[in-house]
């Protein structure tokens, strides 16, 4: 079994459009959706529900106004300056219980955070592991690792060869979690300088986790003199570019009828993935 | 008055809108812009600031003293982050576990805790032609970006106009980094992945209590359903640019609207108007 994480670094690069096409040309595969704060894969792969299951993650702090002495001591000792006029403000709560430990009236307790869902899901191109994090939950994170443990399993249950992961933008905690102890990771650049940024950003992730990375052009035509650029640099560092995906509108198009680009032109968008796919699925696992 | 610009999925042009909405102020007004994607900053590709100062961003982490420690294992009972476990004879520290919160120094019966900085990332700041700049930028390799954004927010007081580039998506950095502002601009593009992303973070904003409008990037691309989703929900859609391949090749050599189309300067000095007489108004029913 052998798992891929597609990331980018820079949003909006077309992880999600690439990964609903990958959905559709690799067979033998579960698919997880590791973007949890803002998931788009399941509009492309139109799931069933099967299994909806709660998320339970993290703590808050809650005063009790009639044992609340307000001698300002919880106020004074929070980090997150969370306590203000003896009230708790739940967004600005990290949930550390340094209030709860040390209120000499114990007046302070710590409530569980309903911080989300995940779900199973049946698509026509095989299962779908997704989730939604609460809104303006924490613990990304640890909704990344649930989604990708449950893919897994799914996975040595079934006897599949892939995990196929559309991971989240940025190189932060949701993105760590998505990445770690994968196979290899694809990353989709574009050819503009915040793509370029962000792209070697996010190759210091992989490198720093030891997870093989291979990079992806996408709209490589918008500006080729930065695509060079790009394919230089991963020359240089012995990094494979696997695929230079023009612009072509077809990909706007399959999205807005729900579809992903391989089953709605036979373009060179769709043959650029094709050969994508035959450029990541022998990688070794 | 500060101003948020955020835009639930990726790559809608929040960086094109702030560059483009703090070059087109900064000759009547006090601008500072403040990059809080810090897992990917691109401000200072656009603006290029002269960077005049720096700041490391560091989180307390426990230092234990054994000499003192008793292994008494009270500091990992309080640690929610299992950032510290206690052996009969040893205490293990996981640094990159810790959020920094300082309960277990507090609270260690012996004292044998003190508090060391681990740097997680820096914040930066400078000049870019009348803009005053700031941006912070997390360690590759670090998970937690809420304390850089949290620093780099530190800079967001005083006179003058505060617009603040802030990452994508919907949870802890986004709303670390959209609190406390006056106004926030959504910036998404018509395309199902953008009304569905733009949904998750009108809740999200909504949960903040801060009044919002949108900007429609790359206008004719895709359908008409993110209009109607902001007629119905009476989100007042402010600014509309058209998808044009122009726009996207100065975006890719890192010029703004404002800088390589500087027709384009009237619309955001209009759409900072419109903002102002949100917040204004606000202020004013707030008051009463």
């Amino acid at each position: 079994m052998k798992e891929i994480v597609v990331l980018s670094g820079k949003g909006g690069t077309g992880k999600t459009s690439i990964v609903g096409s990958l959905a559709a040309l690799a067979k033998d595969k579960v698919l997880a959706d590791c973007d949890v704060d803002a998931a788009d894969l399941h509009l492309l792969l139109k799931p069933s529900l099967k299994e909806k299951t709660e998320f339970w993650s993290g703590q808050t702090a809650v005063i009790d106004e009639d044992k609340c002495n307000q001698c300002g001591l919880c106020q004074e000792l929070c980090r997150f300056d969370a306590i203000k006029d003896y009230r708790v403000d739940p967004v600005a709560c990290e949930g550390c219980g340094f209030c709860f430990h040390i209120c000499p009236v114990d007046a302070i307790a710590m409530e569980e955070n309903l911080s989300g869902h995940w779900f199973i899901a049946d698509t026509k191109y095989g299962p779908l592991v997704h989730a939604r994090l609460g809104i303006a939950q924490e613990n990304s994170g640890k909704l990344v690792a649930q989604v990708r443990q449950k893919a897994r399993q799914i996975a040595q249950e079934r006897n599949l060869d892939y995990i196929i992961s559309d991971g989240p933008p940025g190189i932060g905690c949701p993105v760590i979690s998505s990445l770690s102890g994968a196979n290899a990771a694809l990353l989709v650049t574009e050819p503009t300088l915040s793509g370029i940024h962000d792209l070697e950003r996010v190759l210091g992730v992989c490198r720093h986790f030891g997870v093989t990375a291979l990079v992806c052009i996408n709209k490589y035509d918008l500006n080729e003199e930065n695509t060079r650029r790009i394919e230089g640099y991963c020359a240089d560092r012995g990094i494979g570019v696997v695929a230079r995906i023009p612009f072509d509108n077809a990909v706007t198009e399959a999205m807005v009828r729900s579809k992903p680009v391989v089953e709605y032109s036979s373009g060179r968008v769709s043959q650029e993935i094709e050969k994508l796919w035959d450029g990541i699925s022998g990688i070794r696992s | 008055m500060i101003i948020a610009v955020a835009s639930g999925k990726g790559g809608t042009g929040k960086t094109l809108v702030a560059t483009s909405l703090a070059l087109s102020l900064k000759d009547s007004r006090k601008v500072r812009l403040l990059d809080c994607d810090v897992e990917e900053p691109n401000a200072h590709i656009f603006l290029r600031p002269v960077i005049t100062g720096k700041e490391a961003v560091c989180i307390q982490v426990p230092k234990v003293d054994e000499k003192k420690c008793t292994y008494c294992g009270k500091c990992a009972e309080v640690c929610a982050y299992n950032a510290l476990a206690v052996l009969p004879d040893h205490v293990l520290v996981f640094p990159e576990l810790c959020h920094g919160c300082g309960a277990c120094s507090y609270l260690c019966p012996e004292e044998a805790i003190s508090e060391q900085g681990r740097e997680m990332g820096v914040v930066e700041w400078g000049q870019s032609d009348g803009i005053e700049f700031v941006q912070g930028r997390l360690t590759v390799g670090e998970a937690m970006a809420p304390p850089v954004i949290r620093k780099v927010k530190e800079h967001a007081h005083g006179d003058g106009v505060f617009i603040i580039d802030i990452p994508p998506g919907t949870s802890c950095p986004v709303v670390e980094a959209v609190r406390d502002s006056d106004f926030c601009l959504l910036v998404t593009e018509p395309t199902p992945f953008g009304l569905n992303d733009l949904v998750l973070a009108v809740e999200t904003i909504r949960q903040l209590n801060i009044p919002c409008g949108v900007v429609l990037n790359r206008a004719g691309v895709g359908d008409n359903k993110v209009e109607e989703y902001c007629r119905k929900e009476k989100i007042p859609i402010l600014l509309t640019i058209p998808l044009d391949t122009e726009i996207a090749r100065l975006y890719s050599k890192g010029i703004t609207l404002a800088e390589g189309m500087p027709q384009w300067r009237e619309s955001f000095g209009q759409l900072f108007d419109s903002i102002k007489e949100t917040v204004d108004e606000r202020n004013r029913s707030l008051k009463r």
